[in-house]
């Protein structure tokens, strides 16, 4: 235990960690014209917060995220946070230098209040009545933790994907609260590609038998072939056609056809692998509420469809960044999101990356990846 | 900053202007032009090294090629200026390029190295392909497919219906003398032009 511990301090890692949780005693209004009162946010903090607390850094997550962007819960766990390859010593996000804050976000299944927690008004589990939370309403409840946690002005916020969403609303909805937004593998809006693939996965998990409307916890029954299907899906989609090639080819599990409708191929039976762990550690509604944030936002809607004028009164400084392969996040939607803070005259700098792992790679260590990251935050303090 | 030309062409640009810089490198005359004029602005680079450096600098730097990249992200008339720095000659469609320029912007600055130098001509009488200080890769490795001479490159903007403002014609120490003055299409080996449309 000793020894994995110190490998993995040696690796510049922030060691370990232990999540916390906030009570938030404040109604929150939400999108859907809901009021969330008092509500719990889990959250990770990573370095120490200076003085002037002016060193504070917000990491948002994407879908299938959560709190735990970095170093390990305890010396057995087997991987690292989600966003290790970026955040420590070191590191991008190098917390030597910087106080690092990852949080569950509402409506996730990691200790944050969301559809598996009790609703305090009647005992029961939320479930499917959690109402249905958009990236605004994220960013308004992480406004909320930075004011308990005493951070007035972030000098960086930051996120993949969904999470990039995040970082963009931050510099819409709080401009002298934000001086930097880190924006990788993400879009101003999704696609109707996009939006369908969601759909996909959403319906794989509603027409599950074991849903039962959302309340499967009171059947003691998980939609798991459902949220299989849906976590199967995405994964196809977040990988490049090359980067599977590569990975499985055509190899045979067992070096022959079973000329069944069993695992044959050896990326069957990754995806199997991965839906199975997927399906033990997330929640179905969750999984519902997540796609359908993503679906909604597009802080263009409120300016006619003019992103440029959404941008009009933002602050902070923008870096964009795309990767070559990616089609679920393709670089056109990030051109978008350039050409518009152009457009604002807004200071943004974008990179798109070479890489054939798809939309995964905003997740690996991809060396130009880390340096474009490295080279715009050491500018930050 | 120990490029001359760099120092001519701040002269160029005025004070709080905006600037597009076309092939912007590692960003080291934005970064002059930041300092010393005050200017904000974007450059474009495909090389993703230049990009680091450029952001290590804390300069606005869009990776792509600005032969596609100008007519997706800048609206017409949208920077003062926009500036090409010995690059030209590597572009696929120079008269292309010199038309997006005045499009984007109220002036264009342009910088190339001129094939009608005295020793390129020499070169080439003597039944070889130049190469010099300003021109040092051999024929078949070289990114400059489309080299001219001053006289070609004026002839081009009358054809485009483009006027030359100012134009500065330089030997390869960045420094002017009386000869180039004279005869600057034969002893020029550097040439700098600010210009606009019509």
């Amino acid at each position: 235990m000793v020894i994995i511990m110190q490998n993995k301090l040696k690796d510049n890692s922030v060691g370990i960690v232990l999540p916390k949780t906030v009570e938030i005693k404040y109604g929150l209004q939400l999108d859907c014209g809901k009021n969330l009162e008092n509500f719990s946010l889990t959250y990770e903090t990573y370095g120490e917060l200076n003085s002037k607390k002016d060193n504070a850094i917000l990491i948002c997550h994407a879908l299938s995220g959560d709190h735990h962007a970095a170093g390990y819960h305890s010396v057995a766990d087997k991987k690292p946070g989600w966003w290790d390859s970026c955040i420590g010593p070191g590191k991008p996000f190098d917390t030597n230098k910087f106080f690092v804050v990852s949080l569950n976000n509402l409506g996730g299944c990691k200790g944050s209040t969301g559809p598996n927690t009790v609703d305090k008004k009647t005992g029961n589990e939320f479930g499917p009545d959690f109402p249905i939370i958009t990236v605004n309403d994220w960013v308004n409840s992480q406004k909320l933790l930075a004011d308990y946690l005493e951070i007035d002005t972030w000098a960086c916020v930051a996120g993949g994907s969904l999470g990039g969403m995040q970082a963009l609303q931050w510099a819409i909805s709080y401009p002298s609260k934000i001086k930097n937004s880190i924006v990788v593998a993400s879009a101003a809006k999704l696609s109707a590609q996009n939006i369908a693939f969601n759909e996909v996965a959403r319906q794989a998990i509603i027409t599950d038998p074991d849903f039962h409307d959302g309340r499967y916890n009171n059947f003691g029954v998980v939609p798991k072939r459902g949220l299989s299907i849906a976590r199967m899906l995405g994964h196809i989609t977040y990988l490049s056609d090359d980067s599977m090639r590569q990975k499985f080819g055509r190899d045979l599990r067992e070096g022959k056809l079973h000329f069944g409708y069993d695992v044959d191929f050896q990326v069957e039976s990754y995806l199997r692998y991965q839906a199975q762990a997927f399906v033990e550690r997330f929640d179905a509604n969750t999984y519902l509420l997540m796609t359908k944030a993503l679906d909604y936002f597009d802080p263009a809607k409120e300016y006619n469809g003019d992103l440029s004028i959404a941008f009009e009164n933002t602050q902070s400084r923008f870096l964009v960044v795309s990767f070559t392969s990616d089609w679920r996040f393709s670089s056109s939607k990030s051109h978008e999101i350039v050409k518009s803070l152009v457009k604002a005259r807004k200071n943004v700098s974008y990179s798109e990356i070479e890489s054939n792992n798809g939309h995964d790679a905003f997740l690996m260590p991809i060396p130009n990846y880390l340096g474009v990251l490295k080279n715009f935050i050491d500018n930050i303090l | 900053m120990n490029r001359k030309d760099f120092k001519i062409i701040a002269e160029w640009i005025q004070k709080d202007s905006t600037v597009l810089d076309l092939g912007c490198g590692d960003s080291t005359l934005l970064d002059y032009l930041v300092s010393n004029k005050n200017i904000s602005g974007y450059g474009f680079e495909k090389d993703i090294d230049e990009v680091q450096e450029s952001i290590k600098k804390n300069i606005n730097v869009i990776q792509s090629d600005f032969n596609t990249g100008l007519a997706e992200y800048i609206d017409s008339n949208f920077f003062d200026y926009s500036i090409m720095t010995q690059a030209l000659q590597e572009n696929k469609n120079p008269d292309h390029i010199i038309l997006e320029m005045v499009r984007v912007s109220r002036e264009g600055i342009i910088t190339f190295p001129n094939m009608g130098f005295w020793k390129n001509r020499l070169q080439l009488g003597l039944g070889r392909m130049p190469i010099s200080k300003s021109l040092p890769n051999q024929w078949f490795d070289t990114p400059n497919i489309h080299l001219c001479t001053l006289n070609d490159f004026e002839k081009l903007c009358e054809d485009l219906k483009i006027t030359i403002l100012e134009k500065k014609v330089l030997n390869n120490r960045y420094s002017s003398n009386l000869l180039l003055k004279i005869l600057p299409n034969f002893f020029g080996e550097i040439a700098l032009y600010r210009f606009k449309k019509y």
